[in-house]
Parts: C-alpha cells; sequence; structure tokens
C-alpha cells in the first residue's frame, strides 16, 4: 500500500513500473528525494550540465492546496537559466504596489517597481502549482534534448542505510517495495522531512504562537493587483492582521491571523470562513461580490534550521533543511537558490574536477542564507505578533507615527520580501581589484541589466563566466575548469553603472549560479586562474 | 560617542513639560506616549552604534 498523503493539483510523473524494481539493487550517481520546486530545480540544473540524476517522489505531481505564491526575481532568474521562466512570468501577476493599512487608515504605500532595465519582475504571484509544473515541462524539454534526468512518481522512500560512501534507499511502489543505491543522496524531501528523521538529525527553532487562516478565493474583482495588508483590521472577527493578493485564474489569497486559542475544527467551518471573507470584501467593495471558496487550511507557522546541511554523502536542500514563516516569501525562493548553489558544485565534485570539501560551502553558505531568513522572517513574525504588553505598545506606536510621519515607515515590518542572499567574505570569493560600483562585490549575485536586444544574465549561462567589459578577456582553463569570455565592446548605461561605476574597464569572474567570484580593472590570466581556483575550493 | 554630560539647556523646564505631556492619559495612553517619544528621538539621533550606546546607558 502506498498512502496518498495529499490530493495533486497536476499529474506530472506518473507512476510506471520499471525493470529496476526487479533484482539486485543499482547504483545512481545523484538521487534526489522529493520533487517540489527544490527538487525538480536541482534535478533540472544538474541534468542540463549531462549529470545522470534520478528524482523520486512519493506522489505523481504537484500538490493542490496554498502553498507558495510569490516568486522573486532571483528565483526568476534562475529558472530563466534553466528555461523555465518565460511560462512562469507569462502566467504569473506582475505586482509592485503595496498598501499598509492599520485599521481603517491607509498608513502608507511602497512600489517595489524595480530600477529599468531588468528582464524579470521584483515578483510574480503565481500558485505554487503551476511553479512545479513549468519546472517539470523545461526538464521534459530538456529530457528530449538528451539531458539524463528520470523522475519516478509513486516512489516512497522508507529506509535509509547510509554506508558512508553511498547510501542504500528502500523504495515503495504501487507493486511493491525495491532497493537502490546512491552515491549522493540529496534530501529535498520538505518540511517534514522523512531523510532527516531516518538519520536522526534534529530541526531545531522556533514555533509562533499564532494561527492563520488562508482562503485561496475564486471572484472577479476589479481590485488592483496591489498587496494589500491591514493590522488590526477595521471589518468584523478578521483577527489581528490580514492580507489580500491577487494571483492568477482570477483567484485571491486571502489571510487572517486568528490568534493561539482557536478551536480549529471551528474556524474551518464554511459558513464561518465566509462571514469573515464577506466582511472583508464588503469593507472595500461596498458590497459583498460573488465568490466561492477555493481552498481554505489553517497554518501555524515556525522558524528553524537543521545545524549542518550536509551529512557526508547526504545533502539536505529546501524546507527539509531550514523552515520560514511565509511573510516575506522566503520558502521556496531560498530552497531555489539552495538548489543553484549546490547543483554546479556537485556536478564538478562528480566529473572529478572538485574535491568533495567544495560541498561543504554550499552548506557554510545556504546556512548563513538560512539564518539571514529565519532572521528576517522573525523580526516580522514579532511585528506581526507582538510578544509582550510592551513589545504590542512600540508596535501600535510605529503605526500610529507612519500615519503621521515618514520616518516610522520603515520600522513598519509586514514581511521583508526576499532579495538575493550575498556571500561577501566567504571562502570561495577572490579579490576585489576593481574597488567598482557597490552592487557588484565579490560574493553578490549579478545585477541584470540590458544588453544589445536582451539582457547580460542570458549572456551568462550556467557555467564559470569572465565577464569583459569594455576590453578585452579569453577563455581560459584552469585546473580543468573553463571560463567562458564574455566580452562587451559598448556597454548599455546600466550596465555602465551597474558594472563599471566611473571606471572604463573591468573584467569579472563569474560563478555557475552567477555570483561574483572577483573583479578587476583589466584582464590579467594569472590573477583569474587564482581566484578560479579558489572558486573551486581548492585554495 | 553618546553625550552622557549635562546637555540639556534648560532642565526644569524640560522635564516639566514631559511630565505635563502625560497629564490625563491613563496608563495605556501614557505608555503609548512614551514609546511614540522614544521612537521619534531614536530617529532624529540615527546613528546606529549611538542608539545601542543609548539602551545600554538606560539598563
Ligand atoms: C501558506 C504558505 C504560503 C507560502 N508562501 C510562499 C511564498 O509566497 N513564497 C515562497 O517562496 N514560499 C512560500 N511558502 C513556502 C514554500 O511552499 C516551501 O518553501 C516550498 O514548498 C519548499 O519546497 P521543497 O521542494 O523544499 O519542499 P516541498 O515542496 O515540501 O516538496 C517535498 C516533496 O517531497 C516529497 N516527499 C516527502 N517525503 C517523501 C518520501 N519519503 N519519499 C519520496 N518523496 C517524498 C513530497 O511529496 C513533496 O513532493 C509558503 C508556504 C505555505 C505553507
Amino acid at each position: 500500500m502506498l498512502a496518498e498523503r495529499y490530493k495533486t493539483a497536476f499529474q506530472l510523473y506518473p507512476y510506471t513500473r520499471i525493470a529496476a524494481q526487479e533484482g539486485t539493487a543499482t547504483r545512481h550517481p545523484v538521487v534526489i528525494v522529493g520533487g517540489g520546486p527544490v527538487g525538480l530545480t536541482l534535478a533540472l540544473d544538474l541534468g542540463k550540465k549531462g549529470t545522470p540524476v534520478l528524482v523520486l517522489d512519493d506522489h505523481d505531481g504537484a500538490g493542490l492546496g496554498s502553498k507558495a505564491i510569490c516568486f522573486a526575481k532571483r528565483t526568476l532568474d534562475i529558472a530563466n537559466r534553466l528555461g523555465a521562466c518565460q511560462q512562469m512570468v507569462d502566467k504569473g501577476v506582475v505586482w509592485n504596489v503595496g498598501k499598509v493599512f492599520h485599521a481603517d487608515q491607509k498608513i502608507y504605500d511602497f512600489d517595489l517597481q524595480p530600477e529599468a532595465g531588468h528582464r524579470n519582475p521584483a515578483f510574480i504571484n503565481l500558485q505554487q502549482p503551476y511553479f512545479e509544473k513549468f519546472l517539470c515541462d523545461a526538464i521534459n524539454a530538456a529530457q528530449s534534448a538528451g539531458a539524463p534526468i528520470e523522475i519516478r512518481g509513486r516512489n516512497c522512500v522508507t529506509a535509509l542505510e547510509n554506508h558512508g560512501t553511498y547510501s542504500t534507499l528502500t523504495v515503495n511502489t504501487p507493486d511493491g517495495s525495491y532497493q537502490l543505491e546512491a552515491d549522493y543522496l540529496i534530501a529535498c524531501d520538505g518540511a517534514r522531512s522523512p531523510l532527516r528523521d531516518m538519520m536522526g538529525l534534529s530541526f531545531d527553532g522556533r514555533v509562533f504562537e499564532d494561527n492563520f487562516l488562508i482562503a485561496d478565493v475564486h471572484m472577479k474583482a476589479d481590485f488592483p493587483t496591489e498587496r494589500w495588508f491591514w493590522f488590526e483590521p477595521p471589518f468584523e472577527n478578521a483577527g489581528q492582521s490580514a492580507l489580500l493578493h491577487k494571483q492568477p485564474d482570477d483567484i485571491w489569497r486571502i489571510d487572517f491571523q486568528l490568534g493561539w486559542d482557536i478551536d480549529r475544527e471551528v474556524e474551518l467551518d464554511p459558513a464561518r470562513i465566509r462571514a469573515r471573507v464577506d466582511a472583508m470584501l464588503s469593507s472595500q467593495a461596498g458590497h459583498v461580490p460573488e465568490y466561492e471558496l477555493e481552498w481554505t487550511s489553517i497554518y501555524t507557522f515556525q522558524c528553524r534550521r537543521m545545524k549542518k546541511f550536509r551529512h557526508g554523502n547526504v545533502i539536505f536542500a529546501g524546507d527539509s533543511a531550514h523552515q520560514v514563516s511565509p511573510f516575506g516569501a522566503r520558502g521556496a525562493n531560498s530552497g531555489v537558490q539552495d538548489a543553484d548553489n549546490l547543483a554546479w558544485k556537485l556536478d564538478l565534485v562528480l566529473k572529478g574536477l572538485a574535491e568533495p570539501n567544495l560541498l561543504d560551502t554550499y552548506a557554510t553558505e545556504r546556512q548563513h542564507a538560512a539564518d539571514e531568513n529565519i532572521l528576517n522572517s522573525s523580526r516580522a513574525t514579532d511585528f506581526m505578533t507582538p510578544k509582550s504588553d510592551v513589545s504590542k505598545t512600540f508596535r501600535n506606536a510605529v503605526l500610529d507615527l507612519a500615519n503621521r510621519h515618514a520616518f516610522a515607515r520603515p520600522l513598519v515590518n509586514s514581511g521583508r520580501l526576499s532579495v538575493p542572499c550575498n556571500y561577501i567574505g566567504f571562502d570561495l570569493f577572490g579579490e576585489d581589484a576593481l574597488q567598482g560600483p557597490e552592487g557588484t562585490q565579490p560574493g553578490m549575485a549579478c545585477p541584470d541589466a540590458p544588453h544589445l536586444d536582451g539582457y547580460i544574465l542570458e549572456r551568462l549561462g550556467g557555467e564559470f563566466t569572465l565577464l569583459a567589459i569594455g576590453c578585452m578577456a579569453d577563455d581560459l582553463k584552469a585546473h580543468g575548469v573553463l571560463a567562458n569570455a564574455v566580452n562587451i565592446k559598448a556597454p548599455s548605461d546600466a550596465m555602465r553603472a551597474r558594472y563599471l561605476g566611473a571606471h572604463p574597464c573591468a573584467v569579472y569572474l563569474i560563478r555557475p549560479d552567477q555570483h561574483i567570484v572577483a573583479r578587476w580593472p583589466d584582464y590579467n590570466a594569472d590573477a583569474v586562474a587564482t581566484a578560479l581556483k579558489t572558486a573551486i575550493g581548492k585554495a | 560617542m553618546l553625550n552622557l554630560a549635562p546637555n540639556i539647556s534648560d532642565p526644569d523646564g524640560f522635564y516639566e513639560e514631559l511630565i505635563r505631556a502625560h497629564e490625563g492619559l491613563d496608563k495605556a495612553q501614557s505608555d503609548a506616549l512614551d514609546a511614540r517619544l522614544i521612537l521619534t528621538l531614536a530617529n532624529h539621533i540615527g546613528d546606529r552604534a549611538l542608539l545601542s550606546q543609548a539602551i545600554a546607558a538606560a539598563k
């Protein structure tokens, strides 16, 4: 028997019985457990580099229900590198404006409208099942082009034996169990990670004593495409805070912060949910528009992470390794960056071009990112759910002042939205011999900029790149690793501002995940070779 | 460096004005006023290190 834990929105990788289910266990270089946003991104990235990868998921598609809706620019940039972005942006709802209310007063609005000259918007709203479907479409396309990716649906990992240099997995299917072996096992099996439990590893942090009612509502309303957030909402029974945000297909995400002592059964009664939603919508529209409840659920949120993301040849990525409250949209967005960080490192190790210790830098870099996300997400949650009387007094003082004075607005925190993590000062990064613009220091993710009739990030691809602006560099191979030269003779104004500043020319060494390794005022092959050596952990 | 030497030109007048601002307020309203005042002053100081020193000095 293989239990179904949840319903799927799309069937993406139906179960088929295969020969490997009989006989002796087959060894695979990489097995990814979990076909959520993180496992799929990692599989696509590795497969496109030619590294064979097997994904096991206990269901056969994307789970139905209210999960991620806000996908950030950095995630879209990664998806674009992997060929999955266009569908996401086409289907997604682009939004820039947010309004923050305290009771019936609007205290301010913000505009995320990024500076001009980026391919992707700051954010799109897209239901998570679509995000997963578009990744699967890109995987199918990559498979057709020869990428060695295999996904086995309804393959549930039920036991793990870790032998140090490899693992043996027991996998349950509709036709019974079989075993397989993995040189590298990547646990992308979500916040409840069965693999983490099988390894007896802990997952520590804070549970926020609060319940959030989430209603995804189908309605044709002409509310603007904005994020509306209320502290102490004025409509009846709305709890401590409320959120209204648009998704594709005329679906709206509505959240109510209900507090800790509630009866979940009672609160999930559709009549009771409708009364809340009616009160919210009529306070905005003047009447109750026609709508249907698509999906409703109650969540409690937590912030926690594993101490170490790498345990020898078993590596954790995404929600299995770290979990944050959704205010700030840092869950899937950070998990996709985990995959982006891990893929090229694992690929180099498997190809024998780097030592396994390169994988330790996946752990240190992404543990740092997780800490940053947990910090931001905890601060937002503490602002929204003050934990003491004095904390509530100050919170309300901020809201009160924000209404009257601009200075208090930066203190209002309804979630600091996900921005790319930087690794300034970490081991794999080299010198800043240019001393150029701040946004392109070694350690940072490359900002986009227009180039010819496209954008610069599209030119970087998924290998090491030597980006020469206003001067010339050559392809350079050092320690078996190639850095492709991309020479830009006539940079656009935005490119100049973001990469040159006052300098006439610059050379950047950029990692496959598009983070900047080092930069110089001119091209020097020896300096680049040294930085490249550092970047692959051969210090 | 946080200035912990006397710095207010009319100390008695300032003190009186501060207390008088709370007249007629109940405890919750007074606490709210104090919080708004602290935030307003903190913004004026702005310097992050000075604010930390001030929090430490007040403890
Ligand atoms: C209400 C809500 C709103 C959110 N909003 C946002 C947002 O706006 N933006 C954002 O970035 N994030 C958001 N998140 C977080 C986001 O949903 C998660 O961070 C994301 O799903 C994590 O992806 P993952 O691939 O790590 O894990 P998951 O998506 O959990 O995928 C894990 C997969 O592993 C499979 N699996 C589990 N056990 C086994 C096993 N034993 N064998 C085989 N397969 C197994 C599961 O079936 C599943 O398919 C939100 C979350 C919630 C709950």
